[in-house]
């Protein structure tokens, strides 16, 4: 299990920042992700795994009209 | 998440030279002019930004005359809103009501408006008494007319009294010449008039870019969600387009003191115009800002490919899309008006801003559209947009899904003179009475006012325009319908007042609100009423759950409000401020305020101004203005607590189906939040539970944030907090709050 914006994910073993975004449908494209505290930068978000127990930060930078 | 792809070949093949033209007749139209008043006059060029006067014109009286900017106005006020506010503070009374004649409308661009080196640098702000909710309404619009006006020597025009016949006044900024003319058979709607007086008063084919008009259509004469069109020649197109001011209703006290137009003839625009204290600091941040949307962009927002729609489909995602009248926040159709499509529909070979020299350029135009219905059927029109608001108010949050309808109805809300917004809010309000059986087809003369009728639609629009039918009841707004269908005892009352999404007499503009307590008080706790220009707090509470604790959200409701309130006093736009960010914004404290670009714009305001100002001299700024307004409200007999009541479909589920269709989230708020077991309980039990909950925690909200604001829990400004912003330099304000302590 994690924690992604405070709401729990099942987790399994390869997970990436995009299987997260994925997950829950996170498609706005201005993010700002922290992994246990760690900046992940957008072209590592296919390459960047999730551990187990993780606390995932998903900002969206959005802000309306 | 997925970033969507832009295919060339996708683009469908209009012409976008091609649209009826409506010149003909335009040398009688001209013969038919009067000229009422004439006086000449000498125009200058800001000097640090400011032209120091303001063009004062009484219609009724034909008085025209210059007052001085003082420095008193310039370091309280700063300009824009600020100076709209300080003249209507001047100009009416606490009685004085939005068809009286001393209310004004007043246009004032703002110090750093019309530079051309930084994006989104255009805007102006209209600000009158509103005639939906009798306090002052500020709107912000691009468009020309600002920096023209600005350019022939003025830093606010300020209008009042009623004139007895339809008048034009034009300002020629390059000859120094003031006119009011009558203008007795002038086209009625935007499309056409703007048009035919942009082409009268250019001297020639090069001239058209440097003439503006601010006009309104037909239903401005019959309702009182009027809004104001202000031009911009499309030099590609070879066409007029617009801008609109449109919340409030300021179309309607346009033509209530019968103003036909205004017409602007300004200097050709060149880069120097405001005469600014440092111009390579204004050249050097705009060069790095025009880079970074180069290289960003593409990989961002896409906002100069897909303009302010991209968000459509991110809204839906999110279940935050308003779907038939805010019940819903997703609706299976939404990929036929998302930004996949508008990328394909609006012309994309050509640059599309509102004023010279933004890079962010999201204006955008679907050329070609041939109408279906009402007086212009059959012509073939350059429709601007639709942007998000539109494409949400008038489609999802109306059940409409057919893009050409939605493109006509923006197309006649446009010409006709109505807000986008207020309209979609209004129709989604109608057509659930509709579906709730408060409205039927006799009490709405025979529309049926079902999910996505975009022809019932359509027809009340006309209706709206002629005066006629049920129309014109729309067109008093929510709140005047939500009295009229109670007063009929067309429906239990509580359910009528639940449904209509207005505060204050505004309607809510297209966001849902009902899953972020702090979005409820970002539309509810405003100045003007529920428009989303003051906070956007939905995802940074919401989704990303940054602002766990009432006091995270009092403080994101004091600072964003200010830092937002302060574009409006500058002239500038919002959308460059965060719809792209820099490549290392991700690193910095505080991303989601985009600090680069936070410091950019105290750069611009200092090299402008001459004035050296720090971030958090512009949170001061704006609060001085901001805090003035809500006096203002106060002096006007509203301002207080219980006229920042929000409807309850802005804070929760009122219907027993918008339950159930999220139940699972809704059940379990009911474990999580209140420590309950839903469990045997009934859908109308738990819906109980939710509004004492949710009507709870927004009387929290509201503690909070006024305490933040040092305000009292009434809502009043302290002295204490007028004194520290300076505002107790001005007796009449104070006294407005000593009689509510």
């Amino acid at each position: 299990m994690i924690l992604v914006n405070e709401e729990p994910l099942d987790w399994r073993a390869g997970m990436t920042v995009r299987d997260v975004l994925s997950a829950r449908n996170y498609r706005f494209p201005l993010l700002v992700i922290h992994v246990n505290g760690a900046l992940v930068q957008k072209q590592d978000y296919d390459t960047t795994t999730i551990p187990d127990g993780a606390v995932v930060k998903v900002i969206h930078l959005i802000s309306g009209g | 998440m997925s970033q969507l792809v832009f295919d060339p070949s996708k683009v469908m093949d209009f012409d976008y030279t091609r649209r009826t033209e409506y010149l003909e007749g335009l040398e009688a139209i001209q013969a038919a002019h009067k000229v009422l008043k004439e006086i000449t006059y000498t125009p200058s060029l800001p000097d640090k930004g400011y032209t120091n006067r303001t063009l004062y014109v009484n219609v009724g009286s034909l008085e025209v005359k210059e007052k001085p900017v003082t420095q008193q106005m310039k370091d309280v006020f700063i300009g824009g809103r600020g100076f709209g506010l300080f003249h209507l503070w001047n100009a009416v009374k606490p009685t004085t009501r939005w068809n009286d004649p001393e209310n004004e409308i007043i246009i004032s661009p703002g110090p750093v408006a019309g530079m051309t080196q930084y994006a989104g640098t255009g805007k102006s702000l209209v600000v009158s008494l509103s005639p939906q909710t009798d306090i002052p309404i500020d709107s912000n619009v691009g468009g020309f007319y600002g920096p023209l006006l600005k350019f022939s020597g003025f830093d606010a025009l300020e209008l009042q009294g009623k004139s007895d016949k339809d008048i034009i006044l034009f300002i020629d900024g390059v000859k120094g010449i003031i006119r009011i003319e009558e203008a007795p058979t002038d086209p009625v709607d935007s499309h056409v008039l703007a048009e035919v007086l942009t082409h009268m008063y250019a001297e020639n084919e090069k001239d058209l870019p440097n003439i503006s008009v601010v006009s309104t259509g037909a239903a401005a004469e019959h309702s009182l969600i009027g809004m104001l069109n202000f031009s911009f020649y499309d030099r590609r197109r070879k066409c007029v387009r617009f801008k609109q001011a449109g919340r409030g209703g300021i179309g309607t006290v346009f033509r209530d003191k019968r103003i036909r137009a205004l017409v602007v003839r300004g200097p050709k625009v060149a880069g120097d115009l405001n005469h600014p204290a440092d111009p390579e600091t204004i050249a050097k941040t705009g060069i790095k800002y025009h880079k970074e949307i180069r290289e960003n962009d593409g990989s961002q927002c896409m906002m100069r490919r897909n303009g302010t729609a991209h968000i459509v489909e991110i809204m839906d995602a999110y279940d935050l899309l308003p779907v038939h009248n805010f019940q819903y926040g997703s609706h299976p159709d939404v990929h036929k008006i998302d930004s996949s499509y508008w990328q394909q529909r609006c012309t994309q070979h050509t640059v599309d801003g509102c004023w010279y020299g933004c890079s962010m350029a999201c204006a955008k135009g679907a050329d070609g559209l041939v109408l279906k219905t009402g007086p212009y059927k059959g012509d073939m029109v350059t429709v601007d947009g639709p942007e998000y608001e539109n494409a949400a108010g008038l489609g999802s949050n109306c059940g409409v899904f057919d893009p050409d309808y939605l493109l006509e109805l923006n197309f006649y809300c446009d010409t006709y003179g109505i807000c986008t917004i207020t309209y979609g809010t209004l129709t989604a309000f109608v057509m659930e009475c509709y579906q709730r059986g408060i409205l039927n087809k006799s009490r709405t003369g025979g529309l049926e006012m079902t999910w996505g009728n975009a022809e019932a639609d359509l027809e009340m629009m006309h209706q709206m325009a002629r005066g006629e039918g049920f129309g014109k009841i729309a067109g008093l707004g929510v709140k005047k319908m939500k009295e009229h269908f109670i007063k009929n005892g067309w429906g239990d009352p509580q359910l009528i007042n639940d449904i209509g999404m207005e505060n204050k007499g505004l309607e809510y503009s297209q966001y849902m609100s009902k899953e972020s307590l702090a979005q409820q008080g970002g539309y509810a706790l405003t100045n003007k009423g529920p428009q989303h220009d003051e906070a956007w707090l939905i995802f940074m509470d919401m989704v990303n759950k940054q602002l766990p604790t009432f006091e995270d959200k009092a403080e994101a409701l004091y600072y964003f409000p200010l830092f937002r309130t302060w574009f409006g006093l500058n002239g500038f736009c919002k959308l460059p401020w965060n719809d792209v960010v820099p490549a290392n914004n991700s690193e910095q404290p505080e991303a989601h305020k985009v600090p680069e670009h936070v410091q950019n714009y105290v750069d611009l305001f200092s090299a402008t101004t001459g004035i050296k100002i720090s971030k958090e001299d512009l949170i001061v700024q704006s609060a001085k203005v901001y805090n003035f307004q809500r006096v203002f409200n106060i002096r006007m007999g509203k301002g207080l607590r219980l006229h920042d009541a929000a409807p309850y479909r802005s804070l929760g589920p009122v219907t027993k189906e918008e339950y159930e269709s999220r139940a699972e989230r809704y059940d379990q708020q009911i474990i999580t939040e209140m420590g309950l077991d839903p469990a045997g309980k009934s859908t109308e039990e738990k819906m109980a539970l939710h509004r004492e909950w949710r009507t709870g925690r927004f009387s929290q909200l509201m503690d909070s944030v006024y305490t933040r604001r040092g305000w009292t829990l009434d809502g009043v400004p302290t002295l204490a907090r007028l004194k520290e912003l300076g505002l107790d330099a001005f007796p009449e304000v104070v006294e407005v709050v000593k009689q509510h302590l």
